[in-house]
């Protein structure tokens, strides 16, 4: 129980140590990615995994994060500092506007109302002429500068993700481990038991939704400032499709499921590229997603509540086989 | 609930384990230099390509091309006896894909990066191939990509920008005296920068658009627009659209009757759009590169031969007629060994090469580069056609 207190601390340092020593630009970009994903799925996971409530418009935050910057940057010479701070706050905001109304819609409904959130956005990007250059997007973002460092390395840029993402989790374990942890989890059970525990449901689920919004926002205001480009393309009804598909693969309502699932979808992408052509010579990403798709399903089969359940297949007590998949 | 997360916390240690040496493995393969029989090191070029997804229709015949002809480099002994490595990635038509593929191309010590298929992809390249250093050829049209060249050292395009072609439509207009125009295009990049590039286009030359209407790419009837269009009083109608919308326009504008000139872009420039037309293409004028009308192009023509051999070497390999994208694909390489021929595997030596060039004929064009121009195609690398009874003609 000791050492397990810390885990997460150890693994923060192994993972930020290791690749510091590969010395890799690609290996630090694949970890940028995956960190800046992980920073969103995290946000998503406590509004599915914790509060039950699922949303297919999470790649329009994420855009609204990144546009917020790009235009706070290029259009009004705003410094890196405080346009990534509105580009927090800006889609926090407008979770909290349409939250009230969309957040009384159950399961589907909810589903379909956060997807034609996720649809709006994405045309209002595309429409936004000179505001968000349209289709063409816009370019020429610089360089994310605090204090007179800027972060212009894949390197220096991979440990201000990290960074963050370690003093995120800590803060995400102490809330899933606090009386608002157990709340959500009775809301996500049973809604109309947690209404009658005592439980302010529509408030809780607000502030949820408004949680998540506010990561989406940190993660599309890091990419923008990490691409240094940005155009409405990454933020699609795909992307926010991708990013469930990162909640769920990883394990709804687990901690380390987030960082697992967008590990594994990330690495899973780039593996594929290496490795499907050493089969099939000249083959293109067509071969990888038949491949990606088998896998994902194959996962989804045998491993239902996603990959932060795989411990069960290391245990050796078969009492807790029967516990966790009972989960 | 409290349950798993106690035990999850074991077995995590060994799933990250697992997933960091995935990715670890990956990357692993650097540093490893083959030689040549010849005894020479082989030159690695990187191609990044949007091989599937929404650009591959691009992507396609691109990578046939490089594939084709890096075939037939090293037949012929490679590059000054230097055999050649193609590495080409996917990026899936997306953003993200594009700039990690563009950064495991580096690590794997590639000399120059070609790619990617469309505007987007490419402008998310760009950042990568500046900071590290390395010359990147971009196939696909935006102007943006090579502008402004202070931003971007390190960055070439072979498909000629929008301007090069409305240039070309304005000549036309300026022969003919037609004064008043209507544009329409397309609600995406392409569409953009078409409007874009028009509007500069008219500034100060007496041709003024009197009517600008545009649509989407999803879109099934256009007659309103050409409606409005046919009500403006304009002399001459300009497309910026691609099939399967550009076709659907034309068949409106039949259907209404309309008797001014039709103009659309380069991007109809495939047979798909004549098919989808159903016959309302006849009398569609458009600028385009010279490979679509190869056989009509006089044989004093510089191009004349380098269209020909790329022509019979494609349709020899792969039973179909190449199209302007692979063409694209062509030139990059080309233009890409002609600076490594004079300059051998130095980036920093192959970049100012690429500059440099002057008087290569390709596919597109003759390029000549320059420290202001990294596109280096001018309007006589594009000609007019007319479509005549479903057939491209050249316009004399």
């Amino acid at each position: 129980m000791k050492i397990s207190k810390y885990s997460g601390l150890l693994i923060a340092l192994m993972l930020l140590a290791v690749p510091l020593a590969a010395q890799s630009n690609y290996l630090y970009s694949i970890l940028i990615v995956i960190g800046l994903y992980t920073l969103l799925v995290h946000g998503l996971g406590i509004l599915m995994g914790y509060a039950g409530q699922v949303s297919f418009g999470h790649a329009a935050f994420f855009g609204l994060g990144g546009y917020t910057a790009a235009i706070l940057t290029t259009k009004f010479a705003w410094t890196p500092l405080p346009a990534l701070l509105a580009s927090v706050l800006l889609p926090g905001i407008v979770a909290a506007v349409i939250g009230r109304q969309t957040l009384k819609l159950r399961e589907l409904y909810l589903a379909l109302a956060t997807l034609g959130f996720g649809i709006l956005v994405h045309i209002i990007f595309n429409e936004g002429g000179e505001l968000t250059g349209g289709p063409s997007g816009i370019s020429g973002i610089p360089h994310l500068a605090i204090g007179g460092f800027t972060f212009n390395n894949d390197r220096d840029f991979y440990i201000l993700v990290w960074v963050l993402l370690v003093i995120l989790m800590t803060g995400i374990k102490n809330l899933i481990h606090s009386r608002t942890g157990r709340a959500l989890c009775a809301i996500r059970e049973s809604e109309y038991a947690a209404e009658n525990a005592g439980i302010d449901c529509a408030l809780l689920k607000l502030q949820a939704f408004i949680f998540s919004a506010l990561l989406a926002g940190l993660a599309g205001g890091l990419y923008a400032f990490y691409v240094t480009f940005i155009s409405p393309s990454p933020f699609s009804f795909h992307a926010s499709v991708q990013f469930v598909l990162m909640a769920v693969i990883g394990g709804l309502g687990t901690f380390w499921g987030p960082l697992l699932g967008s590990m594994v979808v990330v690495a899973l992408s780039e593996v594929l590229r290496e490795v499907v052509p050493l089969i099939i010579p000249n083959a293109g990403g067509e071969y990888q997603i038949i491949i990606y798709g088998v896998i994902l399903v194959v996962l989804m089969i045998y491993q239902p509540g996603g990959l932060s359940g795989i411990k069960r297949y290391f245990r050796r007590n078969p009492n807790n086989i029967i516990n966790s998949s009972s989960e | 609930m409290k349950k798993v997360q106690r035990k999850s916390k074991g077995s995590v240690w060994i799933v990250l384990m697992i997933v960091l040496s995935l990715i670890l493995g990956g990357c692993g393969n650097k540093g490893t230099s083959a030689s040549s029989p010849s005894g020479k090191e082989t030159y690695k070029i990187g191609a990044v390509i949007d091989i599937s997804g929404n650009s591959s229709s691009l992507g396609v015949p691109e990578r046939d091309t490089l594939l084709m002809m890096t075939e037939k480099i090293n037949a012929n002994g490679g590059i000054n006896g230097h055999p050649i490595e193609l590495m080409i990635m996917d990026n899936k038509s997306d953003e993200t894909e594009a700039v990690l593929a563009t950064k495991t191309l580096i690590e794997k010590g590639v000399l120059a990066i070609l790619g990617a298929s469309a505007s987007g992809t490419s402008m998310a390249m760009l950042k990568t191939a500046q900071s590290e250093k390395i010359p990147m050829v971009s196939m696909a049209a935006a102007s943006s990509i090579v502008e402004p060249v202070s931003e971007r050292q390190w960055v070439f395009k072979t498909a000629q920008s929008d301007i090069v072609m409305i240039n070309k439509i304005m000549e036309y207009l300026k022969k003919n005296n037609l004064t008043k125009i209507a544009f329409m295009y397309m609600n995406n990049a392409y569409g953009d920068n078409g409007k874009k590039a028009i509007t500069a286009a008219v500034k100060d030359s007496g041709i003024s658009v009197v009517d600008e209407e545009k649509f989407d790419a999803a879109d099934k009837d256009m007659t309103p627009q050409l409606t409005k269009v046919k009500a403006s009083g304009a002399q001459a109608v300009i497309v910026w659209a691609i099939p399967p919308s550009a076709s659907i326009l034309t068949k409106n504008y039949k259907d209404l009757g309309l008797s001014i000139p039709l103009i659309h872009s380069h991007g109809v420039g495939n047979q798909n759009f004549i098919d989808l037309a159903q016959g309302a293409a006849d009398g569609v004028i458009l600028p385009i590169g010279k490979l679509t009308v190869a056989a009509q192009v006089p044989d004093t023509d510089p191009q004349k031969k380098v269209l020909d051999s790329y022509i019979a070497d494609y349709s020899k390999k792969y039973n179909t007629q190449p199209n302007s994208f692979g063409g694209y694909a062509y030139d990059a390489l080309s233009l890409l060994v002609n600076a490594i021929e004079k300059a051998g595997a130095d980036r920093s030596k192959i970049r100012d090469e690429l500059e440099k060039t002057k008087g290569l004929t390709g596919i597109s064009g003759v390029f000549n580069m320059s420290a202001q121009d990294h596109n280096g195609l001018k309007e006589d690398s594009s000609v007019l056609v007319q479509i005549k009874d479903g057939k491209w003609q050249l316009m004399k």
